[in-house]
Formats: C-alpha cells, sequence, structure tokens
C-alpha cells in the first residue's frame, strides 16, 4: 500500500465550504489558487464535488441552520478523507460565540482534524494545514490497520 | 502469433504511461501559461493511485459495468488499431466505448451528470461524422480500410488530406473536453456544472474513467500520426505539435455553447472534409 499512501499525500483534493464566514478566510483560501501560491504545486486541486474530494476546507462558524448542510457535504465524501477548520470562526466560533444561534466550532458537527488559527489565517498556514491533515489521514489509516491486525 | 500477442500486451502496459505523462506535460504547460509552476510530471499517476485507494460509494449496480465497458472497449480499439486493423471498425468500436460512459452518466439520478452526458451526446454527434470522412478519405486514398494500407503508401497522407487533418484536430479538441468544448465535463469543479458527466462517478471508478482518457488520447494521437505514416517518428512529431495546440487553444479560448459547437463542427469540419474529397476526384 506504500505507494498508495505516498499519492495520498501528493494529491490532496479540496472542497470548500463556508459555513457563514465573513469571506475573509475564503478570499484567503482562493488566494491560494493564484500564481503568487499556486497550490498545484503540491497537487492540490479544488474540486467542488464532495464525492472527488479528499478534504474539506471550513471556513466560519458554524450555526443551527447550516450544519445540517455541513454533515451532508462530509457524508458524502469517499473514505478517507479529512477535514480542515481554517480560521478562528471555524475552530471555536469566534467572535461570535457567544451568539444564539452559533455552535462553538466545526466540531461540534464532524471530526476535524487540523486547526488553523488566525483571523484570517496565511495562505501559506493555510496550505501548511491540507498538507498536514492528509499526513495525519495516512497515519490514522496506518494505525487502524495495526489495531486490525492485532 | 507470439509476436502479436507481445505487441498487444506490451500496447496495453504502455499506453496509459504515455496517455498518463502526456496529460501531466498538459497540467505544467497550462500552468507555466498561467504564469504558475504547476504540478510535478508525476501527478496524473499520484491522483489515478489516490483514487484507487478510496471507498467505493456504488450509486447503481450498473454504474461500475459502464466504467468497465468504456474501459475495455477503448483498450479494445487502441489495440486493434496498433495491430492494423480496420479503421472504421476502430471507430464504431471507440463510439461503443463514448456510448457506455455516457449510459454511467446517464444512469444517476444527478442533474449535472444528465445534463453533462447530454452534452456529450451532442459532442459525439459533432465528431463521428468528421471520423467517417476522414476513414472515406482515407479509403479513396488507398483503397482499403485498413491501417495497414496507410503504412503501405508511398506518400504521406497529409499531401492528399490536408483539410480533413484540419478537421481532425477540431475532433481532438472535442474528445480531449479541452475549451473551447468543455461543457460536458468541465475542467474546474466548482462552477455551474460541477464535474458534467463525472459528478458522480468517485474513488475507483475515477480513477478507472482517468485511465480509459489515456487509452482515448493514446488513441486519437494515433489517428494524427496516420496522416505521416511513411515516417513514423516525423508522425509523432505532428502528433505531439497538435497536442501542444491543444493546449494553446484550451487556454486562449472560453466555454462555448453547444450550438455553436454543432454549427462549427457540422458547417467547417464536414465543409472542410467534402471539400478534400471532392478535390481528390
Amino acid at each position: 500500500m506504500g505507494i498508495i499512501n505516498k499519492s495520498r499525500v501528493k494529491s490532496p483534493w479540496v472542497v470548500h465550504f463556508d459555513c457563514g464566514s465573513c469571506n475573509a478566510c475564503d478570499i484567503e483560501i482562493l488566494a491560494c489558487l493564484t500564481p503568487i501560491y499556486d497550490v498545484e504545486r503540491f497537487g492540490i486541486v479544488n474540486v467542488g464535488n464532495p464525492k472527488h474530494a479528499d478534504v474539506l476546507v471550513v471556513s466560519g462558524a458554524v450555526n443551527n441552520r447550516n450544519k445540517r448542510v455541513l454533515k451532508n457535504v462530509y457524508d458524502q465524501m469517499p473514505d478517507p478523507k479529512a477535514v480542515v477548520a481554517v480560521g478562528a470562526c471555524a475552530a471555536t466560533g469566534g467572535v461570535f460565540k457567544e451568539c444564539y444561534n452559533v455552535l462553538e466550532g466545526v466540531d461540534k458537527v464532524i471530526p476535524v482534524d487540523v486547526y488553523v488559527p488566525g483571523c484570517c489565517p496565511k495562505p501559506e498556514a493555510i496550505i501548511d494545514g491540507i498538507i498536514k491533515a492528509v499526513e495525519k489521514m495516512n497515519q490514522r489509516i496506518d494505525s487502524e490497520k495495526k489495531e486490525k491486525k492485532e | 502469433m507470439i509476436q502479436t500477442l507481445i505487441i498487444v500486451i506490451l500496447i496495453i502496459i504502455a499506453a496509459p504511461i504515455i496517455g498518463g505523462i502526456l496529460s501531466g506535460i498538459d497540467r505544467i504547460i497550462t500552468a507555466r501559461m498561467q504564469n504558475r509552476v504547476g504540478p510535478p510530471i508525476l501527478q496524473p499517476f499520484y491522483d489515478f493511485f489516490k483514487l484507487i485507494g478510496k471507498e467505493n460509494i456504488i450509486v447503481n449496480r450498473f454504474q461500475m459495468l459502464y466504467v468497465l465497458g468504456y474501459l475495455v472497449l477503448m483498450i479494445t480499439s487502441l489495440v486493434l488499431f496498433v495491430l492494423k486493423q480496420d479503421l472504421l471498425m476502430i471507430i464504431f468500436i471507440m463510439a461503443f466505448g463514448g456510448v457506455s460512459l455516457i449510459l454511467g452518466g446517464l444512469s444517476v439520478q444527478s442533474p449535472y451528470s444528465r445534463i453533462g452526458s447530454h452534452r456529450e451526446i451532442l459532442q459525439m454527434l459533432a465528431y463521428e461524422p468528421v471520423l467517417i470522412f476522414m476513414v472515406v478519405g482515407i479509403y479513396l486514398q488507398t483503397g482499403s480500410f485498413t491501417v495497414q494500407s496507410v503504412f503501405d503508401m508511398n506518400q504521406p497522407l497529409i499531401y492528399s488530406l490536408p483539410l480533413i487533418f484540419i478537421a481532425l484536430l477540431y475532433v481532438l479538441t472535442i474528445k480531449l473536453r479541452k475549451s473551447p468544448f468543455d461543457f460536458s465535463t468541465s475542467h474546474h469543479g466548482h462552477q455551474e456544472l460541477v464535474k458534467g458527466m463525472l459528478t458522480e462517478f468517485s474513488g475507483p471508478q475515477l480513477a478507472l474513467v482517468e485511465l480509459a482518457h489515456w487509452y482515448e488520447l493514446v488513441l486519437i494521437l494515433g489517428f494524427i500520426v496516420l496522416f505521416w505514416a511513411t515516417n513514423i517518428y516525423i508522425g509523432i512529431a505532428i502528433a505531439l505539435a497538435s497536442f501542444v495546440l491543444e493546449m494553446f487553444i484550451d487556454n486562449i479560448s472560453a466555454r462555448m455553447t453547444w450550438k455553436w459547437m454543432i454549427w462549427v463542427t457540422w458547417s467547417l469540419g464536414i465543409g472542410l472534409c467534402i471539400a478534400n474529397i471532392a478535390l481528390l476526384y
């Protein structure tokens, strides 16, 4: 399985879901695609289709209205998959934390692998987060296999 | 007999490697044209192996069958081509493969997939007549439908069929699903069509579709090689040059509508073919 594990790190396809972010994080995520940062160097492609994606990038504070949609997008992605929460709002709810409709972070709805802190984080940090998430996904698969063997 | 078998096995192994490297080069050159660095040249293979290792989400019982049909028929037509068999047979088997993929796209409920498949049907309607006219032109020149007869000729086909060659370049753009004809599976999946026909294919199924597409790419470039078959190296150089030309066209043009495609291929494409065949008489 060596070649498949290696390929996973080299080709993370990303689907981006915005749970009501202020657009700052979204602009930083899209800035990764521009010639300055060029995420395709790492094989990262913004696919826009959860069925083709490996990594779900979430930005914004999840609320009671869109948590169902977020769960739906996550469930449509084929295994193995990883989730990256971009920005303070996605990690904890950020400045909207105390609002009556806001859940405190994406991890209340779906399991999150990597949190990228910042308001908003730099594109470099987001790229780093995506690569870390895929590496973590590989480690998880390996440890699951070991458990099965034992 | 054994020699034939060796050729068949060799081409089944070599074609996806060539196709994958060509699409890797495509992605790098496209990136350079957009002032980016681009992925490594082996990126299509990384994508392929990653997709193979993913969970296979089965939407319905028939989807995988259609994908396998597409793959097997494409391999069959490429093998027939390399064994220098009947061109008409090759084109019909290739069309069957295309239809198989369309049926796979139509077998699901997703509206994106259905719209993409309908557009793919229109694409087939647009390019199939040109391919048939190419075979007719080759028949008029060589007196036979086989690929072997083209290789037996004294002078390159492009001297007698230059207009059909230009029409074939249109077919290449449509077949590679590049701009301005990328409306059945859009290259950038975050647009109005998502991924068109391929939206509901995921994991290993998508990997097999990609694999079949590499075979298809090699086969279409093989058709271009036919136009300078007397010296195969010049033929390959022409095929690669037209592939680079496709990248240019892809990057300088936006997506057009299917009506425009039908209009252009049926008037200009078929017009060029008929003019060329008229010239031969």
